[in-house]
């Protein structure tokens, strides 16, 4: 039980916010991880395509033998991604809550620009009370 | 906080930005502010008809239970309105000038309502003509009017005696503003300074308020709301006093 990162990704496919918790998660640069998440908008893309009973919303959740990813797409478009170990059983609940937060201590403040990457004292703040 | 020019209390102008100065002008302006159109005003006169709400002249003034305003929505109005002001100013001073003034606008307004409401409900309305109840009242019955709570402290300066401070841990107009790390010294509570000052000024207290960060670990929000009063207020108080 344990929760290793949290990404969020904007529609567009660029990571605007990324954070690691505890040291479980190997040390990439941060291109490295702007890539990888623009990979995964890709394989997610793909998956919302592949369904065969009509439309689908793409990949929720993409397992490892020592994690796993939960992506939750929101309707506009965003993606947060969270890693956690295999026994973590509440990342649903998590996202949504991240998700809730997102709105308040991001859309609500007149300082962030849309799509652009993250930078908010408050949303940093909220996140380590929910995760850290 | 000194302005170097009389304060814009009915504009939203300030000198150091006239190049928008037409758009802004109340005479110019009267078409941009987004009240609904002259005909509302007129159908008071008309029952409405059932089915329809009524407009918002209609309402009654004393309802206040059913009239409260979902935080989030005010959360992005207000939101667009620091976004837009800040397209139109030059800097931080500038800025909360302009947050002030828009501030001030509604201040008098809420001190117009507080007065009809007091009037309508309690059997002796009373006017408060000394400056500590009258302080009293603003951390009580305008904060709850205005924002659902009473602010969390008043506070006297001990350097100035002019200066008194009303403290609010978590407002709730500034809850989701992260103000980036370049523009520290912004409060966006200049709103709230603003509805201060003219609640302070209708009642003929008038004062200079600023609004000022003053965050603890504990309480990364806690906003302080400078009040400076003028002279001719303190030497009244001096007079009432015997």
């Amino acid at each position: 039980m344990a929760i290793h990162g949290l990404w969020v990704i904007n529609k567009a496919g660029g990571l605007v916010y990324q954070r690691n918790f505890g040291e479980g998660l190997p040390g990439l640069t941060s291109n490295e991880y702007l890539v990888l998440a623009g990979t995964l908008h890709g394989i997610h893309a793909i998956t919302s395509r592949l369904s065969p009973t009509g439309p689908s919303s793409g990949a929720q959740v993409i397992e490892g033998e020592t994690f796993k990813m939960t992506i939750m797409l929101t309707a506009t478009g965003t993606k947060f991604v969270l890693l956690t170990s295999l026994a973590e059983t509440t990342a649903d609940v998590v996202l949504q809550k991240v998700y809730e937060v997102y709105a308040d201590a991001v859309m609500k403040n007149p300082f962030h620009t849309p799509e652009m990457p993250i930078r908010s004292d408050g949303f940093d703040r909220k996140i380590t009370a929910l995760l850290g | 906080m000194s302005y170097a020019q009389p304060h814009p209390r009915f504009s939203v102008l300030s000198s150091s930005s006239l190049s928008s100065a037409e758009h802004l002008s109340p005479a110019a302006s009267s078409t941009r502010f987004s009240l609904p159109s002259a005909p509302s005003i007129n159908t008071t006169v008309h029952t409405p008809k059932p089915g329809i709400r009524p407009n918002v002249y209609d309402r009654n003034l004393n309802k206040t239970r059913t009239a409260e305003v979902s935080s989030a929505a005010f959360a992005f109005l207000f939101s667009e309105v620091v976004q837009y002001t800040q397209k139109r100013v030059l800097g931080i001073a500038d800025l909360e000038r302009r947050l002030n003034t828009l501030g001030y606008r509604v201040g008098t307004r809420v001190l117009e309502l507080m007065i009809w409401r007091a009037e309508s409900s309690a059997k002796i309305p009373k006017r408060e003509i000394r400056f500590l109840p009258a302080l009293m009242s603003i951390h009580t019955q305008v904060w709850r009017a205005v924002f659902g709570k009473p602010a969390d402290a008043i506070e006297k300066s001990v350097e100035n005696a002019d200066e008194y401070m009303i403290i609010d841990n978590d407002p709730s107009i500034t809850r989701n503003i992260s103000v980036p790390r370049d523009m520290s010294q912004l409060s966006c509570s200049s709103f709230t300074a603003g509805i201060v000052e003219a609640v302070l000024d209708g009642l003929g207290f008038p004062a200079r308020v600023t609004a000022h960060n003053t965050p603890t670990d504990a309480l990364p929000n806690r906003t302080t709301i400078l009040i400076k009063l003028e002279k001719s207020v303190l030497e009244r108080e001096e007079a009432l006093k015997t």
